[in-house]
């Protein structure tokens, strides 16, 4: 099949940017979405012409480093999956696909639809952790967890911060990937204990680097190739008022 | 005061002063609805009220205060929603928010110069002062509110904007109450959808509640 591709182009940081038109030519159904990018770069590299620079690493869905607006959607259309297992039998022939980097004030353009994405890891570094101390190893079930917890607990650890939530949020905001990291170890008894200090480090973090607040419009879950839920910013909230009551009560028996 | 800086410690203020109005606005619907059963009604209704001092010097700080709070960190967080995406997508498609939503400040906005002119009319009593409850009585003494609201509504220009405001409350409700649950926590998988379609189904009766009273006198059924 063939389709018009339109595509954010922006040689730097500071440049200003704008959508440029490319053909692609003969796409098979079966190439994913960044395979037909592949050729489409080919055609550009033989014709002597800079090739669109794209993030991409794992191309199975697991890394997160793929990172495409198409079509207004970030990953694209399909629900629940990454733009690299976006497959080409989802469009048909004569498609027009608009192709456009993650915006938010927090992820600056490098170059093309490739963005600086270091705030998400500058939020993980104010508290998305658990300290611990060396020693030996511990037994494997030496701390018993109950099934129900482990499940909560690995639905929030399937984030891959890839960033899908910034992008779509009206808001530029954080608040899912976030919350997703402090519900992930709050619900485990060895994240259970810095759980307090960890919401208020990483929210705070979170505005500092410029994302937006949450306005529960949802966006972000809808987009989410791991389909995270939204449920999760209500545990974010819950946790966020307990660490301010424990925090209360402390400075006043102080 | 961090808590009052932080993202989360805002949208909680935001939520429980427009929970605190909602209270209100619920209430006051339920009050007004006396109206439909005639001037008597209304105007012992309204004696009573003003009767119970203690109730009026209590809530009124309390709905002040929420105003207040609700309207400035509401101001203060979409302005740095909107610093946050500078850019817009050539092409947008929003899959889970509504109109509703996405128009919160306009709705809220809307609503606070509606507060303002709502309470010039009926608490005031200063845009039409010939028809002021507090210069009018009915046969029993009491101030005529009644015969206030309906020489009011009669005029359908105003009419209108009680009813354009009113619309915009049902809007601004049906995002609201569903996020006021998430703000607050309250929320799972599970009942996420359900109150998101009977929050929105509360605004509309609400709203509807609301716009009955000018419509009923606009169409003549309720005269005075
Ligand atoms: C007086 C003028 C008002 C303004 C300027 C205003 C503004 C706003 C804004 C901007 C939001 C969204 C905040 C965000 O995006 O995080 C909001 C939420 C809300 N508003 Fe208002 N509003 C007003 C009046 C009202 C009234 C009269 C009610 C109730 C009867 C109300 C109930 C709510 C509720 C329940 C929420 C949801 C809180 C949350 O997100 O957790 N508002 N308001
Ligand atoms: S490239 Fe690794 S998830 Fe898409």
């Amino acid at each position: 099949m063939n389709l018009t591709l339109y595509i954010w182009r922006q040689k730097g940081p500071d440049e200003t940017g704008k959508m440029e038109r490319h053909d692609a030519r003969d796409v098979s159904r079966d190439m994913s979405f960044l395979e037909m990018l592949d050729v489409v770069n080919e055609g550009l590299v033989k014709n002597g012409k800079e090739p669109v620079a794209f993030d991409h690493d794992c191309r199975e869905g697991i890394c997160g480093m793929c990172s495409l607006v198409v079509n207004g959607v970030p990953h694209g259309r399909k629900e629940k999956t990454t733009v690299c297992q976006l497959h080409m039998r989802h469009f048909k022939d004569g498609d027009a696909i608009y192709i456009e980097p993650w915006r938010a004030r927090a992820f600056p353009v490098i170059k093309d639809l490739i963005v600086d994405r270091s705030a998400m890891e500058r939020i993980m570094y104010s508290g998305g952790y658990i300290s611990v101390h060396t020693g030996g190893v511990p037994d494997g079930n030496a701390v018993l967890i109950s099934k129900e917890d482990a499940e909560t607990a690995m639905d929030a650890a399937e984030c891959i911060g890839c960033g899908a939530c910034i992008a779509a949020c009206p808001n530029g905001s954080a608040m899912l990937f976030t919350a997703a990291k402090v519900s992930h170890l709050a619900t485990l008894p060895q994240g259970r204990i810095e759980a307090a200090v960890r919401v208020c480090a990483m929210t705070e973090a979170m505005a500092g680097q410029g994302f937006g607040n949450c306005s529960n419009h949802y966006e972000c879950e809808a987009v989410c190739p791991k389909g995270i839920s939204v449920k999760f910013i209500a545990k974010l909230n819950r946790e966020f008022m307990r660490a301010a009551f424990i925090k209360w009560k402390r400075e006043r028996n102080d | 005061m961090r808590f009052l800086k932080s993202m989360v410690g805002r949208k909680v203020v935001m939520a429980v002063s427009g929970l605190v109005m909602l209270l209100f606005v619920i209430a006051h619907l339920l009050g007004n609805t006396t109206i439909f059963a005639g001037s008597d009604s209304l105007n012992s209704y309204a004696e009573k009220l003003h009767d119970l001092a203690l109730l009026i010097w209590t809530y009124r700080p309390i709905m002040i205060a929420a105003v207040f709070l609700h309207v400035f960190f509401g101001i203060q967080l979409t302005a740095e929603n909107y610093k946050a995406k500078p850019d817009s997508y050539a092409i947008r498609k929003s899959l889970n928010s509504t109109f509703a939503g996405r128009s919160m400040i306009w709705t809220g906005v809307l609503l606070g110069v509606f507060i303002i002119y709502h309470l010039l009319q009926f608490t005031f009593q200063v845009t039409d002062p010939a028809i002021s409850a507090d210069r009018n009585f009915d046969v029993f003494g009491r101030p005529d509110v009644f015969h206030m609201v309906v020489r009011t509504f009669r005029r359908s220009a105003v009419a209108l904007v009680y009813i354009g405001s009113m619309i915009a409350l049902a809007f601004h409700l049906s995002h609201g109450i569903q996020s006021f649950i998430q703000t607050l926590g309250l929320n799972n998988e599970k009942t996420l959808p359900f109150f998101q379609k009977y929050g929105t189904l509360v605004a509309v009766i609400i709203s509807a509640g609301f716009i009955s009273i000018p419509v009923v006198i606009l169409a003549g059924i309720l005269k005075g």
